[in-house]
């Protein structure tokens, strides 16, 4: 038995970036920002690769939606061993405006078109912090979901995926086709090495439109504003003693 | 016929207004007992002003829990009981088509739950199904269709607007105050018994494995304890534990990502973007740098105390008091202090 496998990346401002709201609060700024892949995909990328490592995995196809600099991300998961990608172009205020439910509608559609058996997908993007994809792509293929996994295992058409729930660990049983989404400590991915970077730009890279797979992407949400959280004034001098700092405590009532 | 389209449209808003009403998934923490992310739910439901159903879904003991959510001063006309075997687990493939089916029935506006794992999994499967985009971990409801909600890791505040007829949206436990109690809120429970049209043959429940512990539940917890990388191990992390056991039943431990990834601590004591959300009204972190991962999992919290030995790292300008210096003498010393008053 040999799977094909889809695995989601989103490409989102470096998780190490302070970002800055716009002052005119229409957005965060996004012109000259360092992007990289979702810290999650890239987990979900690993897990994918290693199937194929462990030859459970036949094909793994990376799939993103975004305006053109995607493709650089989908570049990133080839090189990391993905053996071909999809690119679903939307740019422009269409991508400022593309929201979980639409993707999820392309990826089940992409899903569809490459036949696949598993969708491995980050289990947030770190970004807009949604947490839905996944779970909504399951609903829209009807197939069983495992959400937030720290260990799959995949034998007999079947995975059994090991969750991180509220309160500690969870084990489940999914029958293929499902959609697995990745948890922080499902692996540690591994870095690109130049050869095979070099290898990945020979890669095959399809370019497809949310209209050629059917797909509505019109928002359902209006973004309003985007404001800074409000700041806490912390940073001042630090405290001479321990014993200040429980007169401090027991003066603001909460010893 | 100007006046009869004006009419028509009156008419049809009153109706539009009357009939919103609202569904919220109750969740259980242990069997028979309300978990507390259902009580801040309670509250933001009430803001809604709306008619509020609860539904309680599980394997057993449902029942005692729904008497529970009678004692809460809120506006829940009815609580639905659906205990079954099938609910073994809570799958979201049989939980979702069986919620589907009951908003089919009662056409709710708004649909809501806390944010735990359990409705993260759940109400985006559901939203699907329903043709909506959801909110995730909605922080204030600014009216039935305005909502905000924290992006990029806390460090943005997004107000949305949601033109979906229905609205499903997680509620962040930490965002809204705990449901008051009432001796009655009149709320009637109905037993849901007829579940035939649900089948699942696609997942199966293997097991699960909880972490014990005496302490509060780190989101609901009046102190969190908190340390980092610097604890150094896992042994050291007693000095947080020793100093949690001073406020029995309000002090929880939790932990940065870097000492969970260590091994120091198992990853549900996880605060930050990645783990858990926590607003207590103290908060000490304890050897713990301060990356906006971190940050964003506690920097609603009332009083921030740092403890740290490098007096240049980021967690100083957020915290309120902060000592600097080496934790394996502030600590002892904190935890002696407090032992006398």
């Amino acid at each position: 038995m040999a799977i094909r496998v889809l695995v989601g990346v989103k490409r989102a401002i470096d998780y190490a970036v302070k970002i800055q709201v716009k002052s005119d609060k229409s957005g965060v700024v996004t012109d000259g920002v360092k992007h990289s892949m979702n810290p999650f995909d890239e987990i979900a990328v690993e897990e994918a690769i290693r199937l194929k490592e462990k030859k459970v995995a036949q094909e793994v196809i990376a799939v993103s939606c975004g305006p053109q600099q995607c493709q650089e991300t989908l570049r990133t998961a080839l090189a990391l061993g993905a053996d071909r990608a999809v690119h679903v172009e939307v740019s422009g205020k269409d991508y400022e405006m593309l929201q979980p439910l639409a993707i999820s509608k392309i990826l089940a559609a992409v899903a569809k078109k490459e036949n696949v058996d598993l969708i491995l997908l980050g289990k947030l993007a770190i970004d807009d912090d949604s947490n839905q994809a996944g779970q909504m792509v399951a609903g829209l293929l009807s197939w069983p979901q495992a959400m937030f996994a720290s260990k799959i295992e995949i034998k007999d058409k079947k995975a059994e995926v090991t969750r991180e729930i509220d309160g500690g660990l969870e084990t489940v049983r999914v029958t293929l086709p499902a959609v697995i989404t990745a948890d922080l400590r499902l692996n540690q991915p591994r870095f690109a090495n130049l050869p095979s970077i070099q290898k990945a730009k020979k890669k095959p890279l399809t370019k497809m439109t949310p209209s050629e797979l059917n797909v509505d992407i019109k928002p359902r949400q209006e973004y309003l504003t985007y404001e800074e959280p409000p700041k806490r004034k912390g940073g001042g001098k630090p405290l001479a003693s321990v014993e200040e700092l429980v007169g401090k405590l027991k003066q603001a009532g909460v010893l | 016929m100007h006046s009869r389209y004006i009419l028509c449209r009156l008419i049809s808003r009153t109706h539009t207004i009357r009939l919103s009403s609202t569904l919220v998934l109750a969740e259980q923490s242990d069997k028979g007992t309300l978990a507390p992310i259902t009580l801040n739910t309670l509250t933001a439901a009430k803001q809604l002003n709306n008619d509020v159903h609860c539904i309680i879904i599980g394997q057993e003991k449902c029942s005692e829990a729904a008497a529970e959510l009678q004692k809460f001063d809120t506006n829940i006309k009815k609580i639905f009981v659906a205990e079954n075997a099938l609910f073994k687990g809570l799958l979201p493939e049989v939980v979702t088509p069986f919620l589907l089916n009951l908003q089919k029935q009662n056409n709710y506006t708004h649909i809501l739950s806390g944010a735990s794992t359990y409705s993260k999994s759940v109400l985006p499967r559901l939203a699907a199904l329903l043709d909506v985009q959801p909110i995730t971990d909605v922080t204030k409801i600014i009216d039935s269709e305005k909502f905000t909600r924290n992006i990029y890791a806390g460090n943005a505040i997004l107000t949305l607007k949601s033109n979906d007829k229905i609205k499903i949206m997680t509620i962040r436990g930490t965002a809204f105050e705990v449901a008051k109690p009432n001796n009655n809120n009149g709320a009637q429970i109905e037993k849901l018994s007829s579940f035939d049209n649900i089948k699942n043959d696609q997942s199966e429940f293997v097991s699960q494995e909880l972490q014990k512990s005496e302490r509060p539940e780190l989101s609901a917890a009046r102190i969190v304890i908190s340390g980092g990388r610097a604890l150094k191990s896992k042994e050291n992390f007693k000095l947080l534990f020793d100093l949690a056991d001073l406020f029995p039943g309000q002090a929880a431990v939790g932990a940065s990502r870097a000492a969970v990834d260590a091994g120091y601590c198992p990853n549900d004591m996880q605060i930050g973007q990645t783990g858990k959300i926590v607003a207590p009204e103290l908060y000490i972190a304890i050897g713990i740098s301060g990356a906006i991962q971190h940050v964003a999992g506690m920097k609603d919290s009332k009083i921030i105390v740092a403890i740290n030995k490098d007096g240049d790292c980021p967690i100083y300008q957020i915290a309120d008091y902060s000592l600097v210096g080496d934790l394996f003498k502030i600590v002892p010393e904190l935890t002696e202090q407090l032992k006398k008053k």
